[in-house]
């Protein structure tokens, strides 16, 4: 198959790397669309009008008119859906219901304590699981059995039950770390950790594998035959092949951050993504259900797109083009 | 350095001589997969047979009795409303489990129609109408998969409102990607395997040839895949439930444990540290034993 590939013509000068980014951005593009219409479609369908909810208890005929025909609610469904897919393409992801403000204004207040959050965890996580995987792959039974069952408890462990854990040690007990809030680096020790341990336990079960499956490859013993230490071998040689399937897997584990930073800000009452949703959610604010689905699906298909850039450059044998 | 030192190949299939070890016949469980069934079983005599374990009720409160600490009578403590925090977890393990496996019946039974559906409409069905459809549902498991399941989830509670019944309803939707891209690859190849084409020529119907040889062979990676996934299910009900979004008080439930013992953690950390290592306990037991069950199923199909 690989020789029919060599001798076909390139049907198209169009840059490797340039052909990836269309074929994404259209892909991303249709699924965003599609993530849209899902969550517009059946959130129409939640029993009780929004005007409910934007009137409150003042059930006056006349003022819950006046905030339908405001609020566009008066509009057949389709033409909701219309205003509500013409307001996306402009950015804009309309108002919540509750507070009165721009859903992108609320997203993007909060976004960022999430975002130092999942990303000190993710490198956290990556940097443990390289270290459990280096020192467990093709180790004594014992060592490789004990790390092996560290790997399978933080899979294992619901993050709210270890953030608990380290809560009532290291900040009832011990007093290093403060118990809520946000904002210094201090408080951002406790939730980094509770959030990375999940995650590094998953990347570091699929580093292993795919290490010990280097390590019976061929060039492997060309290179120990050269003399070369182990731990060279293993850090240079395994580790590096096994980059690819660990990229892989990294684009689920950023779901699964984000997922986690939800519950992980509940424990440590941080300030986030994740009680903005959960408020969202227990007050069927829609539009900001909305938006925190929507930008859930848009980090995704960044995620996604990055990753399948990465690996054109990474694995030279993807540059040819269709797959 | 000798040249066998050189070679390292994978332990499991070479014995100290160096010879081959016959793959034939079901790996003996390990020490861990039996104590892991124990731990199972005692769970399951929980979700069963609660009161034989426990004589406390788990909803009733004693305020005069509240907060104590583990002790012979209460072997876990009890929480700030006075309630027997062992038999709050005996009881509660009849929803935690429960509903975990409710919802990865119904991950299982979604993703697996969806999987169908995609695979055989490439196939069975011509032209460009098959391909449209099944491009039209891997284009709608890959929009359910782009989102983290706990985030689904809470979309679906939006809908469906917190409860017991809808909490597995989120989580099975969350669940349904998983199953529904295994079983549509694995259709795809099965409906172009000679035997199915065999099958067609000596005149079988295709609804025949579907339920006689497409199907058994295209689900044999779904029983596995559930009895592993159970014990993600299991985290994700109680995640949702410690978020206020399953089972509400007083209900026994593990993650509602959690959310209550999370407010009274400087003064009675046992209200939520029980609960919380039979989460882990559960869900490490239901991974060991599933792998077990995934490498015995492994050496099956090789």
């Amino acid at each position: 198959m690989s020789a029919v590939a060599v001798e076909a013509p390139r049907r198209a000068r169009v840059h490797p790397v340039l052909a990836v980014l269309v074929r994404r951005t259209v892909a991303g593009v249709i699924v965003l669309w599609l993530t849209a219409s899902a969550s517009f479609w059946t959130l129409q369908l939640v029993p009780g009008s929004p005007v409910d909810i934007l009137a409150g208890d003042l059930a006056d005929d006349e003022l819950r008119a006046s905030l339908a025909r405001e609020w566009g609610l008066d509009q057949p469904a389709w033409q909701q859906y219309l205003d509500f897919l013409g307001r996306l393409v402009r950015g804009d992801l309309g108002q919540s219901y509750v507070q009165r403000q721009p859903v992108a204004t609320i997203l993007a207040d909060q976004l960022g304590s999430t975002f130092v959050l999942a990303l000190t965890a993710g490198l956290l996580a990556v940097v443990v699981a390289v270290v459990l995987a280096t020192a467990s792959v093709g180790r004594a039974r014992v060592r490789r059995g004990v790390l092996s069952t560290l790997e399978l408890v933080f899979v294992s462990v619901p993050v709210f039950w270890s953030g608990l854990l380290l809560l009532f040690v290291f900040s009832f007990q011990l007093g290093w770390f403060p118990a809520a809030g946000a904002g210094s680096v201090r408080s951002l020790v406790l939730p980094a950790v509770t959030l990375a341990l999940p995650t590094a336990g998953l990347l570091s079960q699929v580093l292993r594998e795919s290490m010990e499956r280097t390590l019976t490859e061929p060039f492997v013993v060309t290179v120990r035959s050269r003399g070369v230490r182990e731990s060279l071998v293993v850090w240079r040689h395994a580790l590096r092949h096994a980059a690819l399937p660990g990229m892989t897997v990294l684009g689920s584990l950023v779901g699964g951050l984000l997922g986690g930073a939800v519950i992980t800000e509940t424990v440590f009452g941080r300030p986030g993504i994740g009680s903005i949703s959960l408020q969202a959610v227990s007050n069927k604010d829609v539009p900001v259900v909305i938006g925190v689905v929507l930008l859930a699906a848009a980090i995704y298909v960044v995620v996604s797109t990055l990753l399948d850039l990465f690996y054109t450059f990474a694995d030279p044998r993807l540059r040819g083009g269709a797959r | 350095m000798s040249a066998a030192n050189l070679v390292r190949r994978p332990t499991l299939d070479v014995a100290a001589d160096g010879a081959l070890k016959p793959r034939a016949g079901r790996p003996a469980p390990t020490a861990a997969v039996i104590a892991s069934a124990a731990v199972l079983a005692l769970i399951a005599l929980f979700v069963v047979w609660p009161n034989l374990f426990t004589g406390w009720d788990p909803i009733r409160s004693d305020v005069a009795g509240s907060l104590r600490a583990p002790s012979a009578e209460h072997w876990f403590g009890t929480d700030r409303l006075g309630r027997d925090v062992f038999s709050r977890v005996v009881h509660g393990a009849r929803y935690s489990i429960l509903i975990g496996i409710a919802a990865t019946a119904i991950g299982v039974t979604g993703g697996t129609l969806i999987g169908i559906g995609a695979g055989l409409s490439g196939a069975f069905v011509r032209g460009a109408a098959g391909r449209f459809l099944d491009e039209a549902l891997t284009r709608i498991i890959d929009v359910f998969s782009s989102l983290p399941a706990i985030l689904l989830a809470m979309l679906v509670v939006t809908f469906t409102g917190p409860g017991i019944g809808n909490i597995a309803i989120a989580i099975g939707i969350a669940g349904m990607p998983l199953y529904a891209r295994v079983v549509r690859s694995q259709t795809m190849i099965v409906v172009r395997t000679d035997y199915v084409a065999h099958a067609a020529v000596y005149g079988r119907s295709r609804a025949a040839v579907l339920v006689e040889h497409v199907l058994p062979n295209a689900l044999t990676a779904v029983p596995v895949l559930a009895a592993i996934d159970i014990g993600t299910s299991i985290l994700a009900v109680s995640g949702l439930s410690f978020l206020g979004l399953g089972p509400q008080p007083p209900t026994p439930e593990w993650g509602v444990m959690l959310a209550e013992g999370r407010d009274i953690l400087r003064i009675a950390p046992w209200a939520g540290f029980f609960p919380g290592l039979f989460i882990t306990a559960t869900v490490i037991a239901v991974t060991i034993v599933g792998r077990w069950f995934q490498r015995t199923a492994d050496r099956r199909i090789a």
